[in-house]
């Protein structure tokens, strides 16, 4: 009895709570209209620091350009930035033709900047000697926002959520191969094989609306597809987790 | 605009170029300048399927190399006044093509076609990357069996992470999936995949199935696309093709057993 109430869900239910949160973001300020300048000094800032430029979040500042510089070419502007690997989530700017250009993308436009930002350096990955540990920089705990890939995962592709979880949305091919320092959601078809946890996270879980997968692995602990097929659950929704060095499929 | 359309596979002897041939020519008989591209040097086959090799003067690698100008290399259909080849090179290794060179030249078609057709080569390497790396749209042409499916599938990947159109940032490649050599007995046999199963794997638009038919390597010996060949089921699948590639609603034709008739199952059928 008690269950059946669970399932009646009353539909004044809240289905999403919104939160209000601090994120660290990176901001690429503009100080000239000068494209293939900054696809230069971006490239070098790249070779200094590869790992930096790897998918970050960026708003582009552009509140900064003098109004005597001509109107910047958006689109060609966010391509050079996603090639360095910076993505670009919005931009900051006060001049009508950058805020109008914006928004013929559907790009969000965020008002210009009074707020202090201290300018970002990334660090050079010398391959010097580690100095000694630096006492603890006073920066924001870095949160790793959820990867989240919508298109279907080909054979021969392979998708890694560094410090956090992966979702997948669509179907995971035979060949594929999703890694996740976290946990990993699959939406689709689950074909391919999936590694979670895998700097060592023993509490890491694999979800799978439909279990039909290659390989699973939580924390290094692998099942393989000629053991996967002989679970009952081969093929429906599961959840695998890991308790000791045994890896447990139950049911979602 | 003119679009560039990649004929692509992974596997080879899949039926690319019989497929390049038949939807470039049928997209010249509806109307459209439309010239044939052959990106398999070494290989090249696309002259005799179309039945113009002996006419191959200049190739794409002499284009390439600054050797022949386009208007030199291009090979005029003899039937259809929209149509053109440029064929493959047969003499030259694999690397003779290089991506400034393949963009030069394909930059120079998009000013003068409405359709670039290029015919990839088997594979995941150079040649198979180069065909596709400028595409607009690109064919998946797939057997109902699992290596066949699997190779697609790859190419998939490929096409949404390797193209210009991936590095750039811009809107993905657009991917329509074309079955061939179908045949429908040995799909009821279990011999083969099925439609459903691989629409289910590829999870891309289905834009064709065609069927298993006499008719194309009769129609390649003779060095004519089996579209042109309307009586035959595979040139009709090849048409209804094109008109779905072009936006028209077809439904599906030659994926059932075909039913005997009254007297050969009196007879005892074949
Ligand atoms: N629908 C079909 N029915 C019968 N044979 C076919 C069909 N499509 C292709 N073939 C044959 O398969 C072989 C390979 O075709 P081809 O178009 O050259 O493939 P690819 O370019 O992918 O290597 C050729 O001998 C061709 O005649
Ligand atoms: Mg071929």
């Amino acid at each position: 009895m008690q269950t059946m109430s669970l399932n009646q869900t009353p539909d004044t239910a809240s289905v999403f709570q919104l939160k209000g949160s601090m994120l660290a973001i990176t901001v690429l300020e503009l100080a000239r209209n000068d494209l293939e300048a900054l696809d230069r000094q971006l490239a070098a800032k790249v070779a200094q620091a590869p790992n930096f430029f790897s998918n970050t979040p960026l708003v582009l500042a552009l509140d900064k350009l003098p109004a005597s510089e001509g109107a910047i070419d958006l689109p060609g502007l966010m391509r050079i930035c996603r090639h360095h690997g910076l993505r670009t989530l919005a931009i900051r700017a006060n001049r009508i033709e950058d805020i109008a250009a914006a928004i013929a993308i559907d790009l969000p436009v965020l008002p210009p900047s009074g707020a202090r930002e201290r300018p970002l350096e990334p660090e050079p990955e010398v391959k010097q000697p580690e100095p000694a540990p630096a006492p603890a920089p006073a920066v924001e705990p870095q949160v790793r926002p959820t990867r989240i890939i919508t298109a279907p995962v080909r054979g021969g592709q392979q998708i890694y959520a560094q410090g956090g979880d992966l979702v997948v949305t669509g179907s995971v091919s035979p060949g594929a191969e999703l890694l996740a320092d976290g946990n990993i959601h699959v939406y689709g078809a689950m074909r391919g094989r999936a590694l979670a946890g895998i700097k060592g996270n023993t509490k890491a879980r694999i979800f799978c609306q439909q279990m039909t997968a290659e390989m699973v692995s939580i924390a290094g602990q692998y099942k393989v597809c000629e053991d996967l097929r002989r679970d009952p659950l081969w093929g429906s929704g599961v959840q695998v987790s890991l308790s000791g060095d045994v890896l447990n499929i139950t049911r979602l | 605009m003119a679009k560039i359309l990649v004929v692509t596979s992974g596997k080879g002897g899949v039926g690319k170029t019989t497929t390049s041939a038949a939807i470039g020519t049928g997209l010249a008989l509806r109307g459209h300048k439309t010239v044939i591209v052959d990106f398999d040097v070494g290989l090249r086959n696309l002259d005799l399927i179309m039945g113009c090799e002996r006419r191959v003067v200049y190739d794409f690698v002499n284009v390439v190399n600054g050797e022949a100008n386009l208007q030199q290399a291009l090979i005029k259909d003899k039937r259809l006044e929209n149509l053109y080849v440029l064929a493959a090179s047969q003499t030259r290794d694999k690397d003779a093509l290089t991506q400034e060179g393949v963009e030069k030249v394909l930059m120079e078609l998009k000013k003068d076609f409405e359709y670039v057709i290029c015919d990839s080569p088997a594979g995941i390497e150079k040649g198979a990357h180069l065909a596709m790396y400028f595409a607009d749209e690109a064919i998946v042409v797939t057997n109902p069996e699992v290596s066949s499916v699997r190779d697609s599938d790859r190419m998939l990947g490929i096409l949404s992470s390797k193209s210009r159109r991936s590095e750039n940032g811009e809107e993905p490649i657009k991917e329509h999936l074309l079955i061939t050599r179908y045949h429908p007995e040995r799909v009821e046999k279990g011999e083969m995949l099925s439609i459903d199963d691989v629409t289910d794997i590829l999870a891309i638009k289905l834009k064709g199935v065609i069927p298993e038919s006499q008719a194309v390597l009769k129609a390649s010996n003779q060095g004519i696309p089996v579209i042109l060949d309307d009586q035959s089921d595979a040139g009709q699948a090849y048409s209804d093709t094109v008109d779905r590639l072009l936006g028209k609603e077809k439904p599906l034709r030659f994926i059932e057993v075909p039913k005997q008739g009254f007297f050969a199952r009196l007879f005892g059928g074949k």
